[in-house]
C-alpha cells in the first residue's frame, strides 16, 4: 500500500472516535471556561495534555485552591494506565524510527491505542503512517470540539439529558468487546470488572483504573491458557 | 510571564508524555519477554478498558442499566459506531421516559 493509502486507511478509523469524543470534548471545554481557564488554556490543555479524562480531573482541580503538584500528580494518576498501553504496543513497532516513536508515542490515546491493536489483531502491522493517519485527524479534531465548547459552552448545560455523561463508558464497553475474541478475554474483564468497582469503593477514584488494569492483568500472566504455554504466541493473539 | 495554570497544564502534560513513552522505555529494555509477561501485555487492551466501564455502571441506574445491555447487544451485532448511537439514544430515551 502506498503511503498515502495507509494514511486514508488510518484517517478512515477517525470517525467513531470523533463521534464518541466529540461531545466530551466539546463539554470540557465548555466546564474549563466556566471554572476560570480561558479558551486559549483549554486548547492547551486538550493539545498538550491530549487526554480527555485527566483534563476534566485537572479543570476540577484548578477551582479548588489545591496545590499545584497534587494537581499534576492527579494528572499522572489518571493517565498512569497509558504506561501499560505503551508497553503493550511498543512490542509491534520495530519499523519505527526513534523519532517516530518519541513523536507518535505522544498521540498514544485509549482510541489511537484499542484501534492499533485491532489493527494487529486483523493480521496488519502497526505502520507509522497508518497511525499518524489516525491520529491526525483525531487530534485535529480534539482540539478544534474543545475550542469550539469552550466558545459556545451554554449549548450543552443539560449534558445529563443528552446521556453525554454516560457515551464514554457505552463507548468503552464497544471497545473492549472488540477484543471478545482474544483467548481468555471473558475472566480478564470480570476480574478487572470486579477489581475496579472495589478500588473505586475502597481507595477511590483513579486508582480504580490501574488497580482493576493490574488484577486483569496479572490473571492472565498467571492462568491465561497463553502464559501456561498451551498456545503457541500467533494463537494467544487471536483464537476464535 | 505565563499564568501559572499554563505551568501546572505543561507539567501535566510532560508526566502524560512519560506515561506514553515510558512503558516501551521500560519492555524494550529486555532482550526476551517470558510468555507470563507476553500474557499480560496482551491482556492490555481488556482489562484497562473495562475498568473505565465498570463503576459506571456500577454507580448507574434502570436507564443507564438498560442503555448498556441494550449497547452490549448491539455490540455483537453491529461495529462501534452504530453500537455507541444505538447505547446513547437508549439512554436519552430512557432517561426521558423514566425522567431521571
Amino acid at each position: 500500500m502506498s503511503n498515502r493509502a495507509l494514511f486514508w486507511a488510518g484517517a478512515r478509523r477517525c470517525i467513531p472516535v470523533c463521534v464518541a469524543a466529540g461531545p466530551f470534548g466539546a463539554l470540557f471545554g465548555a466546564l474549563a471556561v466556566e471554572s476560570g481557564l480561558s479558551p486559549f488554556e483549554a486548547v492547551l490543555m486538550s493539545a498538550t495534555i491530549y487526554a480527555g479524562a485527566s483534563q476534566m480531573v485537572g479543570i476540577d482541580l484548578f477551582g479548588q485552591n489545591i496545590p499545584a503538584w497534587v494537581i499534576v500528580l492527579s494528572i499522572f494518576a489518571v493517565n498512569f494506565r497509558h504506561i501499560l498501553y505503551s508497553a503493550s504496543i511498543g512490542r509491534h513497532l520495530g519499523d519505527w524510527n526513534g523519532w517516530q516513536k518519541a513523536f507518535g508515542l505522544f498521540f498514544l490515546i485509549d482510541p489511537q491505542y484499542a484501534e492499533a491493536e485491532r489493527r494487529l489483531e486483523m493480521g496488519g502491522k502497526i505502520e507509522f503512517v497508518w497511525y499518524m493517519g489516525l491520529a491526525t485527524p483525531t487530534c485535529l479534531f480534539w482540539l478544534s470540539i474543545t475550542w469550539l465548547g469552550a466558545q459556545f459552552g451554554n449549548l450543552l448545560k443539560d449534558s445529563h439529558s443528552y446521556g453525554i455523561d454516560f457515551l464514554l463508558p457505552i463507548y468503552f464497553l464497544g471497545l473492549v468487546m472488540g477484543f471478545r475474541k482474544r483467548s481468555f478475554w471473558l475472566p480478564v474483564v470480570g476480574v478487572s470488572a470486579l477489581a475496579a468497582v472495589i478500588a473505586y469503593e475502597t481507595i477511590g477514584s483513579p486508582w480504580h483504573v490501574s488497580i482493576g488494569a493490574v488484577a486483569g492483568i496479572m490473571l492472565a500472566a498467571f492462568f491465561s491458557p497463553q502464559a501456561r504455554g498451551k498456545l503457541s504466541q500467533s494463537e494467544g493473539q487471536v483464537t476464535s | 510571564m505565563m499564568s501559572s495554570t499554563v505551568w501546572i497544564i505543561l507539567a501535566g502534560a510532560f508526566m502524560t508524555y512519560l506515561t506514553r513513552v515510558g512503558g516501551h522505555i521500560i519492555i524494550s529494555r529486555f532482550e526476551h519477554i517470558n510468555p507470563r509477561i507476553q500474557a499480560g501485555l496482551d491482556a492490555v487492551p481488556a482489562a484497562v478498558l473495562t475498568t473505565i466501564v465498570a463503576p459506571a455502571v456500577y454507580h448507574g441506574g434502570p436507564a443507564e442499566w438498560g442503555a448498556i445491555i441494550i449497547a452490549g447487544l448491539a455490540g455483537l451485532y453491529l461495529s462501534l459506531l452504530p453500537m455507541v448511537i444505538i447505547g446513547t439514544g437508549a439512554l436519552i430515551l430512557a432517561r426521558a421516559v423514566l425522567g431521571v
